[in-house]
């Protein structure tokens, strides 16, 4: 097909770069959710994705509980201590400049970090794979695991999409985005719902990581090497708009991916070359004028 | 009640329930104090106006009432309950609509995902079909962005949604502003209809003529403060006396 590079290296990568998209589209979903209702720049979301990954260790380790059970427990574990934390820190500082948010919810994310290489290290703790094997396609080989990961998170994303743009639920949330005040005027507890939200988002964040365990291996930094990614594709979708988080963040994995098979040299800058472009031409976001969510 | 009252107040809504009753209420803007002690009530059923110049308060009053303006001094009680000191979402789910000055739709949600937005709270609220009877342009309008209706379907809009909702007391802040004559004509018909439907309504208002088509009684506001207050037919009588205040 292209001169000199072989379609197993191709596809390979298309592979990795649908993975790496995956996991940029749900944490970048889950901090548009976020940023949308509440204006909280959530510096935390990495720290939970690594805790959402740790807590599923630890469930597997102490208490022998598997990936499957985890998959569900650790986002709820997760999205629990995020409203603690919202209820806690976040409350008091909305009204306040954005500034605030974000550095308080730093400020978790590099105690949470800390605590945790403190007690485990910072190497990286195995996780077993939960799908071994794979098919043969012919022109690569596919492991099931990253056939499920990758299906998985479209679904979630095309879950958290209907849910938000086609339910009552996630009119509310539209509305509120809006003009919180107002939708208070019609009875609904805004603040409970922000809470809500919050720990919908980081859940989010949770479950990515559970998702990541078995493919990355679960260490303190895991989160935060992967969040400066994730901004820049935030930043590209627009903040604010979860469709544009979640498209964006595919796009972008693959086209990582890409430039590792054409000229692996820039694969680490590409998406940092994006963002400058797309700021300079759309500052606003790609997807900030179609879809105000 | 004796010949007197009867007198002065020929509306025979004089002897009705009070509904709302506002006393002595203070409320600020951060440290800037924007209401200075007022007192009012409502009567049940009543229509009532507040009219006064630009930045006498009226917004800042119903504000007060649903919680937006929090920071608040003096009493204002609903039937039973306390509002000072209550949030907003507590105080709506009494039963009080407000329909904002600045109409509030929202351009994220469809017509009709704008009109269904308010919960329904309690019972006694308009059925969808009264409602798209009363508001026939929201239903062939039902599936375009909020915000793209011209502003008098707006001003429908952000009237009707607060209608489901059991909401028996409605605070309408300036639905004729900036409107076309033949739509503020409109307007006023239907409030004319709400209230001959029983709901109690506080409307804000400085088009004298629009207030005069519909309302019982007229409090008047300057400077954060109630300096005066006439039934219906004490304004049609003395028109002078009002328009000095308004300075019209
Ligand atoms: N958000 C705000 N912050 C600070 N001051 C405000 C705010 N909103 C209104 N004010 C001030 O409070 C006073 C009362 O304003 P309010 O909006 O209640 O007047 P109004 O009677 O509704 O006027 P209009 O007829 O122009 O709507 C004005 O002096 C205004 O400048
Ligand atoms: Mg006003």
């Amino acid at each position: 097909m292209f001169e000199g590079i072989s379609t197993q290296l191709l596809f390979g990568q298309v592979l990795l770069g649908l993975i790496n998209g995956s996991f940029y589209a749900m944490l970048s979903m889950g901090l548009a959710i976020i940023f949308g209702l509440m204006s909280v720049v959530n510096f935390t979301h990495g720290a939970q994705y690594m805790l959402g990954a740790f807590i599923a260790w630890l469930l597997l380790n102490y208490l022998g509980i598997g990936y499957w059970p985890s998959l569900v427990l650790a986002p709820v574990l997760v999205a629990l201590t995020g409203m603690v934390l919202e209820r806690l820190l976040l409350r008091p500082l909305q009204g306040l400049d954005h500034l605030y948010g974000l550095l308080a919810t730093y400020a978790v994310a590099l105690i949470v970090e800390g605590l945790v290489r403190y007690k485990y290290g910072s190497t990286g703790l195995p996780y077993d794979n939960p799908m071994p094997g794979g098919i043969n396609l012919g022109f690569m080989f596919l492991p099931y695991y990253r056939l499920w990961v990758v299906v998985f998170s479209l679904v979630t994303c095309i879950g958290t999409w209907i849910l938000i743009e086609h339910t009552k639920l996630g009119a509310y949330l539209r509305a509120a985005n809006e003009k919180p005040q107002i939708v208070e005027t019609f009875g609904i507890n805004v603040p409970k719902m922000m809470t809500l939200t919050y720990g919908f988002g980081v859940g989010l964040a949770g479950l990515s990581g559970v998702l990541a365990a078995p493919i990355y291996q679960v260490s303190p930094s895991m989160g935060s090497s992967l969040m400066i990614v994730v901004f820049a594709v935030v930043v590209i979708g627009g903040m604010g708009s979860i469709v544009g988080a979640a498209i964006t963040g595919y796009m972008l994995g693959l086209v990582e991916g890409l430039t590792k098979v054409f000229y692996p040299e820039a694969a680490s800058v590409v998406i940092f070359m994006f963002m400058i472009i797309s700021l300079y031409l759309r500052p606003a976001g790609i997807f900030a004028d179609k879809e105000s969510v | 009640m004796n010949s007197l009252a009867m007198a002065r107040e020929p509306d025979a809504r004089a002897s009705a329930a009070v509904m709302l009753k506002i006393d002595n209420l203070s409320a600020w803007y951060a440290e800037s104090k924007v209401l200075h002690g007022m007192s009012f009530d409502v009567r049940e059923g009543e229509l009532l106006t507040l009219i006064g110049r630009n930045g006498a308060g009226k917004t800042t009053t119903l504000r007060s009432i649903v919680g937006i303006v929090q920071k608040r001094t003096g009493s204002i009680r609903f039937r039973d309950e306390e509002l000072v000191g209550k949030r907003t979402f507590q105080i709506a789910r009494l039963g009080i609509g407000y329909c904002p000055e600045e109409r509030a739709i929202f351009s994220s949600l469809s017509v009709r995902e704008n009109l269904f937005l308010p919960p329904v709270l309690r019972e006694g609220g308009m059925t969808d079909e009264q409602l798209y009877a009363t508001f026939p342009n929201l239903k062939a309008r039902a599936g375009s962005q909020g915000t793209k209706l011209s502003g008098g379907e707006q001003q429908m809009l952000a009237i009707a949604r607060i209608l489901r909702t059991g909401s028996r007391l409605l605070l309408l802040d300036e639905p004729s502003e900036g409107l076309a004559p033949v739509v503020v004509k409109e307007i006023g018909e239907i409030i004319q209809r709400l209230k001959a439907q029983g709901f109690t309504i506080v409307l804000v208002e400085q088009n004298l003529r629009f207030a005069r088509m519909v309302a019982d009684r007229h409090v008047v506001v300057e400077n954060g403060k109630v300096v005066d207050i006439l039934s219906n037919a004490e304004l049609e009588a003395d028109m002078g006396r009002v328009k000095s205040y308004l300075g019209v």
